[in-house]
């Protein structure tokens, strides 16, 4: 029998917080839209039908908030909007609109209730919806957590309708025809006579007309887009160099800074003398910034080279200066006082310990970089009491609020202007670059600057993945996992995060126990307690966040169990699954993989499921032991996402996500000595370079109820498969990472 | 002053990417009369006479390049900011090797980091290039 009502208790600490904040605001302002913010300066003859379009006598342009970071959000954006505004691709142009609340994150929020994805009952259902309650009263505008196509997904094809039933109000008054009566296709409203009206044509017209409030939405059978291979819109951009990302802004009369701040990451700036770096050519200024100092010169390359020349007295990392001291930290959580929180416990797993003979198994997880391959940058002016930034990010009304603090100006004086990013996987999440580039500016007033971070500084400066350990007991019997038993122990990047961005966390971090806990195996006697690690050094959100290294433990775990009992990987999963989607998930990569046919000698086959973000993802890796090292040959992935909006983007996203997941679980780590990141530049921190590169299967079902994203979940089951494979290859279990610390690869 | 920070800061040409700044990643990838170099670490005293190509010279969106109607036919881009790197390290292999075998095209871009991991579309696209340039 499930102990749920005991183990949410805790849990509720959160929600019961957004509920009270409902009842505050009260139902009426609950269902009240945010205000368009398109209408605040619009131009004469010009429309904004939804805070998403936007029509003038010359042209549409759709408003994208989420952020592209390379996920491809701009044009799934678009996508939804012109799938029910009829419009084709290169009909309209994009605009990523200005941080407002009417941009919040519908999904986001939801997705901190302490419930499974894919429960739906009642109490679950009303937690998520409080917290997208306080998500909407905050104005959260966010992207991230794999929520850019479940936030969107019905939202922005509401936004295209209602765009086009007013359109249709419009040119029904011009033409005293009944909208019934009227079509719309390509850009244009039709009446029945064949004649044609551009929306450009309407938008006058329609600037004066309440948007119409009912829309139906089509049938997926109607789609023309959707679920459709189309052309991103960036793609001939991105394949011809013509891209502009904020690294490569210009600005007349711009200047050039680079930054270097404590490496020892929030340690203080004790002195420094930066009488070299001025005397060097190209340099202006060299002036203070929070834990350091910010150097301006004529260019990039000489602000580097005299940012290189300062000397510096940096104070202690407020964390232990060597990794033993983290490990020890870490290790020692496993205790009552840092029991975050028991997020499952099924049947009687200290009974069922007692019993048999116990199998017990330790796992690591070391800090992790982002490192996306744009350094952090920022173009900033200040002038006039005005604020101007220029850079990518992921939270952008936060950024504004940040920025606005730290100049003592109103948040409407901060005018954010959101690039595409050279990549993010959470880094983009951080402010950092945001406020050195604010204090930057408001002593160079009047005068714009590009602040560029070096490599160097982008890797000291990360706040990497969050470092931890589980510990798992179990115990087998009849060929059969009885009893499974999980303790995992990270520090918070949720609250680490929380704290940068100046939110207060509540209950407990669902992170810690993320890919965990909300296995669908039904094992007899099952319990996951997640204990918090007090904050070692600054940790952040990750690509797949807590899953990242949750999903590891708790699929390598199950994976050593069931080699305890002699049984078969998936046969033992599929025996134990609770969940439909899940069981069609195992069972389409067992048939993609052609699993349990005989592979040859040296070669190995594993097999991980986790589910992260509420995707179900099964994996199976293919290698082969050689002489020199293992080969990864193939890997084989299924997912279901509920509607697969856009299938080539979607392929090549889960690649990606394995490369990602493979290449770190391998080759990465970040470590401390005396207090600062051992890794500087990619040659010791790379990922995955293409020669070490699978070939990737990938198979995007189409079966849950619940349409989600697909840019972390294939994340988390790459590594356990991985360590699946070379245990049946070699004999040798992985249970820490990165994996060549104990084995060579190719 | 490097060739990378010459062509972006001071030519404006800011196809040419900083990734690293140590030859690591490839992002910065020009070639030097036909030759695939990272112009973070090629000095402005080190180029001579040799003529710079970076992506505006291969083609542009109006005229693609076979090695860039590939990428994008295969849609290779995620985020985009190593692919004109990556395009040009492509165009040097097969103008030196023109029907690259999996071996050959793995050792030639290996140096060329993706941090999005668009590595299966890369070799897709090197090898429907390599049939345009061959069929040409």
């Amino acid at each position: 029998m499930s102990r749920i009502g005991t183990i949410t208790r805790r849990a509720f600490l959160v929600s019961s917080a957004a509920i009270a904040g409902g009842v505050a605001f009260g139902y009426y302002r609950y269902r009240k839209p945010h205000a368009n913010p398109l209408l605040d300066d619009l131009a004469e003859g010009e429309a904004a039908l939804t805070p998403w379009v936007l029509i003038d006598a010359e042209k549409i342009t759709l408003v994208t908030p989420h952020s592209d970071l390379g996920q491809g959000a701009v044009s799934m954006q678009a996508m939804l909007i012109a799938e029910e505004l009829d419009l084709e691709f290169g009909q309209f142009e994009t605009s990523p609109g200005v941080p407002s609340p009417a941009y919040y994150n519908t999904a986001m929020a939801g997705e901190l209730a302490p419930f499974n994805a894919h429960d739906s009952s009642l109490q679950a259902r009303a937690v998520r919806g409080g917290l997208g309650a306080l998500g909407k009263f905050m104005g959260l505008q966010g992207t991230g957590g794999s929520s850019s196509v479940p936030d969107s997904f019905e939202k922005l094809r509401l936004a295209g309708a209602v765009a086009r039933e007013t359109l249709k109000q419009a040119a029904s008054a011009r033409s005293g025809i009944n909208t019934t009566a009227l079509k719309t296709e390509g850009g244009r409203v039709i009446l029945p006579d064949g004649t044609q009206i551009p929306y450009q044509e309407l938008a006058a017209e329609a600037a004066g007309i309440e948007p119409v409030g009912r829309v139906q939405l089509r049938d997926p059978s109607e789609w023309r887009l959707i679920g459709k291979e189309v052309q991103r819109l960036d793609i001939l951009a991105k394949s011809t160099g013509t891209q502009v990302y904020g690294i490569d802004l210009e600005m007349d009369g711009m200047v050039h800074a680079t930054v270097k701040t404590n490496p020892r990451q929030g340690g203080l700036l004790n002195s420094y003398d930066a009488s070299a770096a001025r005397q060097m050519r190209g340099v202006s200024e060299v002036l203070e910034v929070t834990g350091g100092v910010a150097v301006i010169a004529d260019n990039t390359w000489r602000a580097f080279q005299a940012a290189e020349m300062v000397e510096f007295d940096w104070g202690p990392a407020p964390y232990p200066a060597e990794m033993a001291g983290h490990w020890e930290a870490v290790a020692a959580s496993f205790t009552e006082e840092r029991l975050d929180s028991e997020w499952r416990h099924d049947g009687d797993v200290d009974a069922a310990l007692a019993e048999g003979n116990k199998f017990e198994a330790e796992y690591r997880a070391p800090y992790v970089a982002h490192a996306p391959l744009e350094p952090l940058n920022t173009l900033v002016l200040f002038e006039n009491g005005r604020l101007d930034l220029w850079a990518a990010h992921q939270m952008p009304r936060f950024l504004q609020q940040i920025a606005a603090e730290i100049a003592g100006i109103g948040t409407e004086q901060v005018h954010f202007h959101q690039q595409y990013a050279g990549g993010s996987f959470g880094h983009r999440l951080e402010f950092e670059n945001i406020r050195q580039a604010v204090e930057i500016a408001l002593q160079m007033p009047g005068k714009p600057v590009k602040l560029t971070y070096s490599r160097e500084e982008d890797f000291a400066h990360d706040f990497p993945r969050q470092i931890g350990m589980a510990r798992g007991t179990g115990t087998v019997k009849d060929g059969r996992v009885e009893s499974y038993d999980l303790q995992v122990a990270t520090v918070s990047s949720t609250a680490s995060q929380s704290v940068r961005m100046g939110q207060p966390t509540l209950g407990p971090d669902g992170q810690i126990a993320a890919g965990a806990w909300n296995q669908p195996f039904a094992v007899p006697n099952f319990r996951l307690r997640a204990y918090r690690v007090p904050e070692l050094a600054p940790t952040s959100s990750w690509r797949s966040v807590g899953a990242s290294s949750q999903g590891f433990f708790a699929s390598a775990f199950l994976d050593e169990l069931i080699h305890e009992a002699g049984a078969d990987p998936l046969a033992e999963r599929l025996r134990l699954c609770n969940h439909d989607v899940s069981r069609r998930v195992l069972e389409a990569v067992g048939e993609m993989s052609d699993w349990g046919s005989p592979l040859g000698a040296g070669r190995g086959r594993g097999l991980a499921f986790v589910d992260s973000f509420g995707v179900p993802v099964a994996e199976v890796v293919e290698v082969t032991a050689t002489e020199d090292g293992i080969r990864i040959d193939k890997v084989f992935v299924a997912a279901d996402v509920g509607t697969v909006v856009d299938p080539v983007n979607f392929d090549n996203h889960v690649k990606g996500a394995v490369v990602w997941g493979l290449g770190h679980a391998m080759n990465c780590e970040i470590t401390y000595s005396d207090g600062m990141a051992e890794q500087a530049n990619f040659f010791d921190h790379e990922g995955m370079r293409m020669h070490q590169c699978p070939e990737i299967f990938v198979r995007g079902l189409e079966t849950a109820p619940k349409v989600r994203g697909i840019g972390e979940p294939p994340v988390p089951p790459a590594a356990p498969a991985l360590a699946a494979a070379i245990f049946d290859a070699t004999g040798t279990r992985l249970r820490e990472m990165p994996f060549n610390k104990f084995v060579d690869f190719l | 002053m490097p060739l990378l920070w010459i062509l972006r800061d001071e030519l404006k040409i800011k196809s040419v990417k900083y990734g690293c700044g140590v030859a690591a990643c490839g992002a910065c990838t020009v070639h030097l009369d036909g030759e695939a170099v990272r112009s973070c670490q090629t000095f402005a005293g080190d180029v001579g006479t040799a003529e710079i190509t970076t992506i505006e010279g291969l083609g542009t969106p109006e005229s693609l390049h076979a090695v860039q109607a590939a990428w994008v036919e295969h849609q290779v881009a995620q985020c985009g900011y190593c692919q004109s790197g990556q395009i040009l390290q492509a165009a040097a292999l097969l103008s030196e090797t023109p029907a690259p075998s999996d071996a050959e095209i793995d050792e030639a871009m290996s140096g060329n980091l993706c941090r999005c991991g668009t590595y299966p579309r890369i070799r897709e696209a090197v090898k429907t290039a390599a049939t345009r340039l061959q069929e040409v």
